[in-house]
């Protein structure tokens, strides 16, 4: 399997051979910065399209096929449409801590994102710490959304906001207990630490039921997590036009959106690294041709696919199901979700000093 | 009839008896409550039909269609005042709640104030309104009611007239939401109002305490505009009431008129008319089906319904050349013969429309989230669904089997078999899977006919210029979203003295305040889109 810490180190060693070590950090920050911030644009860009298409599909219908072939330059007019909109500057709002929310919620998932590991040797930094920095750092975004709510002087961006805010804090739990599972099993917090050590089978297989319980936990609190249906009731367009963004426009309404989608991915990709293995190929114990022939395949591939069929389940389920109540729903979190989290983790435990997963 | 003259004789002898299309009873203004209450509790006409304001030129008032539930027979009491200047009668509202937004209609239009009414504001109307545009002294001159272009600023104040023992009437000003109420406004411009709806909801955190309906944002005028076109010309505002019940409206205002001018509708013109009825019931049902799981998150829902909605309104396009504003009736029988593919389109729908049927239960009636969305919320018991004069299917979940095609058969209903779909939890749920059934049952009409159509005469012959005798006339059909009823009075011109329309979304979106109540404001969407209100339809 190639190693992209090669090519890495390869610019580094560069880079350091030519100007001072000081210099060739920043200078290597920036890079990283610049290939982030187009991947994610690039991404965001491609996730409208894909969720589109697939809704359309779900639909009966095409979904955008106007612009360009089958539709593929609709998302680059609707971007540019929203660049060109006016940011409207509204009356008797908190004009300081408005413009602000946008930012946190957008930073909150490139924090998240500049941590997924995209392929072998093809991370930013990996910490020892990385699972429990992932975690923290998507936990921003719910700031934003409350400043977004309470700054708009709206009441259907309070009730949104409000809704948001009961919704994150209590789906986290769950997110975190079911990754805390995974991290049981395979005893470390290094992102990349929990990927290599499934190079001979993915965590789900390996984790029996209590691995397949965490990862259909960690799904239902993703899509909460993520604002998306059944669980958008803190935007919930049929009872409060746009919940939280409701006030905003132009490109901060499109950073609400940008995040949204992202996150998406982001949700997805983490459920790839912590339950199908990330990176890392479909390895089978014993047939030593057909692993080999998985090695061929980049692992980059293998990253992308297995975070777009992940997020290919929550688009499915988001466009198949009715909205839930936010009663209904905080019940589910703490009637069930975590209560089964929890119960699960001790299995999980159990499993583990016992000797009884793979 | 005699006996009930008789029994009205015995409760207040003062009134005088008219016949004619329904028994009509005068009773002067003093003794109205008084024989309200006896006619309820006694006689048994437990359901208030339509309040019809008039103005008789030398004298203002009401004229009330009351309803047994138990025999359906009809009744019609005549209450009138001559004062012009400051015309009231008392509040029947205690007795009917329907009456409470009847009333203020009235008022809006007639000026005439409901005394012991709870909440006496206009309806329709700005309150800067000059003038009450249903007299027939109404001054229209622009002048005095210009286009405004400053927003109406919310009226939190209300009054009531208030009697007490001796007859004195005194002015209580009233609030409608105090200053402790969180107020949150739903529409006019608002994704799920399902048009041009306002809704003032107070709320305690997420859950409900009342519900204020503002309304009057689309109104035309129907009734007044009627007022100054012939006959013929006024079946036009039909289709434009409640535009998904536009041939079972329209079929309404036509039967009425035949009914005063005693014109036998063709056989063929008949059985059109009740396949035309009974085909829109099935696209309105299927819209429902589709707003609600749209109202309720379920987008994909949504469009399942619209796909097989499409079949039917080609079938329309084909024959009436119109998908919407069909225009299909008229005055003694329909416009234009079908088209050749009719039977032929009939009868390949309907089996589509039984599978997908099936598939719509598979997505969504079964479906752990929508269950709980929709049982037990919004409930409304039997006795609020008579009293609020709630029709249609929504008033059928309810346990009150109120079908104006079985219980006031008209046209060949009665020839037919089908099923009145009943349920009696009043909830969401039932209201959704009643009209789910009710697709069915329409269904199995169509097929009853569809190989039945007869030959013959399309239209009976009408006079050119149609007049109407003096006399006044009510008539009733089961649309889409429950029991329609057109009221005419004519002084014998060609064109109507007095035009009313009684629409069943006017009642349904009484109950609003009812069914929300400590219910959440997601609750509020699910109800308002089961219920299944169309706006044009209350802004008439």
């Amino acid at each position: 399997m190639f190693d992209f810490g090669i090519v890495t180190n390869w610019i580094d060693a560069l880079l350091n051979s030519v100007m001072p070590g000081w210099l060739a950090t920043c200078v290597e920050g920036v890079l990283v910065m610049v290939a982030l911030l187009l991947l994610y644009s690039v991404l965001a860009m491609f996730y409208i399209f894909y969720e589109r298409k697939l809704c359309g599909w779900i639909q009966c219908r095409l979904g955008p096929m106007r612009v360009g072939p089958w539709g593929l330059i609709q998302v680059f007019a609707d971007v540019f449409k929203i660049l060109i909109k006016e940011l409207i500057a509204l009356k008797n709002t908190d004009k300081f801590l408005f413009a602000l929310a946008p930012y946190l919620v957008i930073i909150a998932s490139m924090l998240v994102f500049a941590n997924l590991p995209w392929g072998n040797g093809l991370q930013i930094i990996d910490f020892n710490i990385g699972v429990f920095f992932m975690i923290a750092a998507s936990s921003i975004g719910v700031v934003g959304i409350l400043l977004a709510g309470w700054s708009s002087n709206n009441k259907y961006a309070l009730i949104g906001a409000m809704r948001s805010g009961a919704q994150m804090v209590s789906y986290e739990l769950s997110i975190g207990i079911s990754i805390m599972t995974m991290v049981l099993m395979t005893g470390t917090l290094s992102v990349t630490g929990i990927v290599e050590a499934q190079a001979d089978g993915w965590l789900i297989f390996r984790g029996h039921l209590p691995a397949v319980v965490a990862f259909i936990i960690y799904l239902i609190a993703a899509n909460a997590e993520t604002n998306r249906g059944p669980f958008d009731m803190p935007e919930a367009e049929h009872e409060l036009t746009a919940g939280y963004h409701t006030e905003y426009s132009g490109i901060h309404f499109g950073f609400f959106y940008l995040a949204e989608y992202l996150n998406l991915f982001i949700v997805s990709g983490i459920a790839s690294l912590m339950f199908l293995g990330g990176w890392m190929p479909l390895h089978v114990p014993g047939w030593e041709g057909f692993n080999a022939v998985m090695d061929y395949i980049p692992s980059v591939v293998w990253f992308l696919g297995k975070a777009f069929f992940v997020s290919f389940l929550l688009i499915w389920i988001r466009w198949t199901y009715p909205r839930v109540r936010i009663d209904q729903m905080l019940a589910l979190e703490w009637k069930y979700l975590m209560p089964f989290g929890l119960v699960n983790l001790v299995i999980m435990a159990l499993c583990v000093t016992l000797g009884f997963h793979f | 009839m005699v006996n009930i003259q008789e029994k009205i004789s015995a409760l207040c002898p003062s009134a005088t008896f008219e016949e004619g299309d329904k028994l009509t009873v005068t009773v002067a203004e003093k003794e109205w409550h008084a024989l309200a209450k006896a006619l309820k509790n006694e006689l048994g006409y437990d359901m208030l039909t339509s309040v019809v304001g008039m103005d008789w030129k030398d004298s203002l008032g009401a004229v009330y269609y009351l309803t047994s539930t138990a025999t359906w027979e009809m009744l019609a009491v005549k209450v009138a005042v001559s004062d012009r200047e400051k015309p009231m009668i008392h509040t029947v509202s205690d007795i009917w709640g329907v009456a409470n937004f009847q009333e203020r209609e009235v008022y809006d239009f007639l000026g005439i104030e409901f005394i012991n009414h709870p909440d006496m504001r206009r309806f329709f109307l700005r309150n800067d309104w000059v003038g009450y545009p249903l007299r027939k002294d109404y001054d229209a001159d622009p002048e005095k009611n210009p286009i405004r272009l400053t927003a109406e600023v919310n009226e939190d104040d209300t009054y009531s007239l208030e009697e007490d023992e001796n007859g004195n009437i005194t002015r209580v000003d009233k609030k409608v939401f105090g200053d402790d109420d969180y107020v949150v406004n739903f529409g006019p411009q608002h994704p799920s109002t399902h048009g041009v709806m306002r809704l003032r909801t107070a709320i305690n955190g997420e859950i409900i305490k009342k519900v204020d309906v503002m309304s009057g944002y689309i109104h035309r005028g129907i009734e007044k505009l009627c007022e100054g076109l012939t006959y013929p010309q006024t079946l036009f505002f039909t289709d434009r009431m409640d535009y998904m019940s536009a041939h079972q409206n329209r079929h309404c205002a036509c039967m009425c008129v035949e009914k005063a001018l005693g014109i036998e509708v063709p056989r063929r013109a008949q059985v059109i008319r009740v396949m035309m009825d009974e085909l829109m019931r099935i696209s309105s049902h299927l819209l429902s089906y589709g707003c609600l799981t749209m109202d309720m998150g379920a987008t994909t829902a949504f469009f399942y319904g619209f796909r097989e909605r499409e079949d039917v309104l080609d079938i329309f396009e084909k024959t009436c050349g119109a998908r919407m504003s069909l225009h299909y009736n008229v005055i003694g029988g329909v416009v234009a013969d079908l088209h050749e593919d009719f039977q032929k389109d009939v009868k390949a729908f309907i089996p589509k429309m039984r599978k997908a049927l099936k598939e719509y239960h598979k997505l969504y009636t079964g479906n752990v989230i929508a269950r709980n969305r929709m049982i037990g919320v919004g409930e409304l018991s039997k006795a609020d669904a008579i009293s609020y004069a709630v029709t249609g299917p929504s008033g059928r979940a309810s346990g009150f089997a109120c079908d104006a095609r079985k219980h006031k058969p008209y046209s060949i209903y009665n020839e037919l078999k089908f099923n009145e779909i009943v349920r009696e939890n009043g909830d969401c749920y039932d209201r959704y899977l009643n009209r789910l059934d009710e697709i069915e049952e329409s269904l199995k009409i169509l097929e009853q006919l569809v190989d039945n159509i007869p030959e013959g005469e399309i239209c009976a012959k009408v006079p050119k210029i149609i007049k109407l005798p003096a006399g006044r006339w009510y008539q009733e059909v089961e649309a889409s979203r429950g029991v329609f009823g057109v009221y005419i009075e004519s002084d014998g011109d060609k064109k109507p003295f007095r035009m009313h329309f009684q629409s069943p979304c006017f009642n349904l979106v009484g109950v609003m305040d009812n069914c929300c109540k400590g219910h959440m404001i997601a609750d509020l969407i699910t109800i308002g889109a089961a219920l299944d209100y169309v706006i044009p339809d209350i802004d008439r």
